[in-house]
């Protein structure tokens, strides 16, 4: 625990969880039901100041021993002494998360590609479509129980027939 | 003579822009809403190169990883190579010695003035200015010569290794670098003769695009985008690696944060890269470039595994599957100053030779964000500029 991760968890302990067990600096698991309050905590309090989200992802825990399925991962920065903190929101593969794209206008597309490729929906999000595969792509290809290979656009192609009449 | 008044408004035209089009440089498809010149709306459409790197990653050990990485920002594959590397490193609790993190930090400078290149001379060839480019390749050609001499390919380099390089620089190298550099400024004065004062190029970006403070904070941006904006911020001064603190630079910073200052810091990033790779020149230490081999993350050197057995065996160790040493169970995230912004690497690994989720974090990605809310109320010839300024890269864009 470093002094953030403490401020998190004295300012919000019942929303604390027992993430997946790994080696990580400045890492926190909370529940995913008020995560745009820890994440506003984070941004606005005048001991964190952590105003800059570098990156929203997430990582799909089905083979670790993991609290919930998915974890929605923010890194933030601290942009003043340049620390990172990493808050992971935990969530069943059904469930939803409040959109950050409040908070930070950059989490629109990153939810997008999050809803694309994990199909975690974002609760108020101004526009949650498919970004990178194609719109009429059936699952959500980085789930763990997604193959690599063997499913795919491929069988949506429509097959073009000749028409023999006309030859 | 009688003018004829009439009333053209209410109908709006929707235009499409790509995916298919010389300007978008890659691609991407850009869906505007046009009420004459004036754009109403823009919808970009993105993910047409999308071709799952983050899911390939966690079905290939690292060092595999590594020639997937040449292919996201293709205009600076080496940047991509350093970042992934630095990032795997940090999860094995791993630092390569001075030697190997200065030719990082040759490759990764040399890397940023190709980009800068190809970034300005193409934006400029977009608002008419064929010059630049000619200039701007003319040199990239010479850069790309040095990277194949050294790496063995212009755009696929896959140089480093976790925990090293995949070979020291040949022994000419450092004079054919020096060489180059010293006759290279000379292009960036032309270019600038060419565009800095040309009165279309400042007609075509002066106050288009421009990006306040506060957006840049609102919107993630990095890299030149953000510094054009005011922002003082650099990963290279502010979070250095790979022995960024020994060397001196400056970190030019825009004041009015549109196309024109984005294009000024570029340029002068070129000027500063010039400088470090002039200072890694005259600083190069001797010794190894990769880790010691004992450690069994590097492979050994390739005349002991080609004349004694220990070597062969040693060799083995490393290549084959479930032998050598595995990464611990951590989450790791790195990020680098790439040419176009902040390139992170966010790992997750539970222990075994392959990574079990590899985030990147894409600083074309995220600097597209911004995109549509330039674009609103813009007028229809804006578009190249603010894409040309802003560098969108579709490789890293989809991934």
């Amino acid at each position: 625990m470093s002094e953030f991760t403490e401020k998190i968890a004295a300012k919000f302990p019942d929303e604390i969880l027992e993430g997946p067990e790994m080696e990580s600096e400045n890492a926190i698991s909370v529940k995913s039901d008020k995560i745009l309050a820890v994440l506003e905590y984070c941004r606005s309090d005048a001991g964190m100041k952590f105003e800059f989200l570098t990156d929203l992802t997430a990582v799909d825990f089905l083979e670790f021993d993991s609290p919930k399925r998915i974890a929605v991962i923010y890194i933030l920065r601290n942009m003043e002494n340049m620390q990172n903190l990493i808050v992971r929101a935990f969530l069943s593969d059904d469930e939803e998360i409040d959109t950050a794209s409040e908070i930070w206008h950059s989490a629109e597309w990153l939810e997008r590609e999050v809803w694309d490729l994990f199909g975690i929906k974002f609760k108020g999000h101004p526009n949650l479509k498919r970004i990178l595969m194609p719109d009429d792509y059936e699952g959500h290809p980085l789930r763990k129980d997604y193959p690599l290979k063997g499913r795919g656009e491929r069988d949506s192609f429509k097959i073009i027939q000749r028409d023999r009449e006309r030859y | 003579m009688v003018r004829v008044e009439k009333d053209l408004q209410g109908e709006t035209l929707e235009l499409s822009f790509g995916p298919q089009h010389p300007a978008t440089h890659g691609t991407l498809q850009i869906v505007m809403e046009l009420d004459g010149e004036v754009v109403l709306n823009v919808e970009p459409h993105i993910g047409f190169l999308h071709t799952g790197f983050e899911k390939l990653a966690e079905h290939m050990s690292y060092n595999q990883f590594v020639t997937v990485t040449d292919r996201m920002n293709y205009l600076s594959p080496l940047s991509n190579n350093i970042g992934f590397s630095l990032a795997a490193e940090k999860l094995f609790r791993i630092e390569i010695p001075k030697r190997g993190q200065y030719i990082r930090v040759l490759m990764a400078e040399l890397s940023r003035i190709g980009d800068h290149l190809v970034a300005v001379g193409t934006a400029a060839m977009d608002l008419g200015a064929m010059t630049v480019f000619l200039y701007g390749f003319r040199e990239r050609e010479k850069l790309y010569d040095l990277f194949e001499w050294a790496t063995g390919a212009r755009l696929t380099t896959s140089y480093t290794r976790v925990g090293g390089l995949m070979a020291d620089l040949p022994d000419d190298f450092p004079d054919a670098v020096t060489k180059w550099v010293e006759q290279f400024p000379k292009t960036i004065d032309e270019i600038e003769k060419l565009l800095s004062h040309n009165r279309i190029f400042q007609d075509r970006t002066y106050d288009i695009g421009v990006i306040s403070k506060e957006d840049v904070l609102k919107y993630s941006l990095t890299g030149p985008v953000a510094r054009a904006s005011g922002i003082n911020y650099d990963l290279r001064k502010d979070m250095p690696y790979s022995s960024y603190e020994d060397f001196e630079f400056e970190v030019p910073i825009g004041e009015n944060g549109d196309a024109y200052d984005r294009y000024l810091v570029r340029m002068e990033e070129m000027r500063q890269s010039v400088g470090i790779v002039k200072q890694v020149l005259a600083n190069l230490p001797d010794g190894e470039v990769n880790i010691d081999p004992d450690s069994k993350i590097t492979l050994p050197g390739k005349d002991e595994v080609y004349t004694t057995i220990e070597g062969l065996i040693h060799h083995f160790e490393v290549t084959m599957e479930n032998k050598g040493i595995l990464p611990p169970v951590a989450e790791v995230y790195m990020g680098t100053e790439s040419p176009n912004g902040e390139l992170g690497f966010y790992i997750v690994s539970n222990g075994e030779r392959e990574p079990y989720r590899v985030r990147i974090r894409p600083p074309s990605f995220i600097n597209y964000t911004i995109f549509k809310k330039l674009m609103k109320g813009a007028m229809f010839s804006d578009v190249v500029s603010n894409l040309g300024s802003l560098n969108i890269i579709a490789g890293e864009l989809d991934r």
